[in-house]
């Protein structure tokens, strides 16, 4: 975990980082970064680090020696190995009701999923979407790989 | 015992590489956690298959999608980076009230040291403050009692040092009791606000 920080410090400090003129709805924060990890948020290539908010939207990118964790609001768990891109493309969480919707999009690459409170609450307002087929939850915790299709 | 790890792990690696060259998709379905009972669903646009029974999977080959029994090998030598790099599970610690006061119970200020040292100790920790109330009292009333002992919460948790920016506060009001009770029962098990560290 250590190294893991100190690596996407190293990464952050070689890049001139600025803070996003979108805000979207806030979806997690970037807990575990290694290697080249990138967010790509309106147009613009933000270099990710460790304490990094995600918002809804943001297309997540990793590194060919890359890997990122990130948990949700929900505390949804997604943590992507090398060569992957994937976008929490809906989150919505009541903290009251522990309702809401999750819709991640996995474009390519592998990902590890382990639920948290709106599936717990309401499995069927979440699921996972491969360029071919959804994925939707009775239960915690399963991996995802994706093949690249042109649209990526 | 490790060397017959070290021996069948470069099989097992080959052994999917060689898969893998005509597999586009997959999707395993883990061992829960806590070993209850779990599945997920996969659908497309022929139909759906329900994935039940630990390391159940499927694997696409173009149109066609097939169930595939994987291993805890198997999804190490293909998903062994992205498992590693998953976060440290959310940890839920429980704080009481003394009565009716706005004041902790001795146990529960010796427990502040505990989530004082998981807040400091987590990289990029994030801490989420929910109170609970028991069935006593209308759904609203409740809802707006158990936000009021998140607050409490809140403050006495920054009075310890713990920075504000990452403290949320939330009322789950008497929706998720810790013991179980019919409607309108005064029981302080449920009069709780929990800390969840993410």
């Amino acid at each position: 975990m250590r190294h893991c920080q100190l690596l996407a410090a190293v990464a952050l400090a070689g890049s001139c980082f600025s803070a996003p003129a979108f805000a979207g709805e806030t979806a997690g924060m970037v807990k575990t970064c290694k290697g080249i990890v990138g967010i790509e948020r309106a147009g613009q290539r933000i270099v990710a680090a460790v304490g990094m908010l995600v918002m809804v939207a943001d297309r997540v990118r990793t590194g060919a020696d890359g890997s990122v964790g990130i948990t949700l609001r929900d505390n949804t768990l997604l943590s992507a190995g090398p060569n992957s891109v994937f976008a929490v493309d809906k989150f919505a969480f009541d903290s009251t009701t522990n309702g809401g919707a999750i819709s991640v999009g996995m474009k390519k690459g592998t990902l590890a999923v382990s639920t948290g409170k709106i599936a717990k609450e309401k499995p069927e307002s979440v699921d996972f979407r491969t360029p071919t087929s959804v994925i939707g939850v009775r239960g915690t915790e399963f991996v995802i790989e994706a093949e690249a299709t042109d649209e990526e | 015992m490790r060397n017959d790890r070290v021996v069948s792990r470069p099989l097992v690696a080959l052994a999917t590489l060689f898969l893998a060259a005509c597999v586009n998709e997959r999707v395993v379905l883990l061992p829960a956690p806590d070993g209850r009972p779990t599945a997920i669903v996969v659908r497309d646009a022929r139909g759906e298959q329900v994935l039940d029974q630990p390391f159940a999977g499927v694997e696409r080959r173009g149109s066609e999608l097939k169930p595939h029994k994987s291993s805890a090998a198997e999804v190490e030598a293909m998903f062994g980076a992205a498992l590693a790099a998953k976060p440290v599970r959310a940890r839920s610690f429980v704080v009481y009230f003394d009565g009716g006061a706005e004041a902790l119970t001795a146990e529960s200020v010796a427990e502040l040291a505990r989530i004082k040292r998981e807040i400091a100790e987590r990289p990029a920790s994030e801490v989420m403050v929910i109170g609970h109330t028991d069935s006593v009292g209308g759904q609203d009333a409740n809802d707006k009692l158990s936000l009021k002992r998140a607050a409490t919460v809140r403050e006495i948790l920054v009075a310890a040092g713990v920075p504000p920016q990452k403290i949320e506060t939330a009322g789950r009001g008497e929706r998720e009791p810790l013991v179980q009770s019919g409607d309108e029962v005064a029981e302080p098990k449920n009069r709780r606000v929990e800390i969840s560290v993410r």
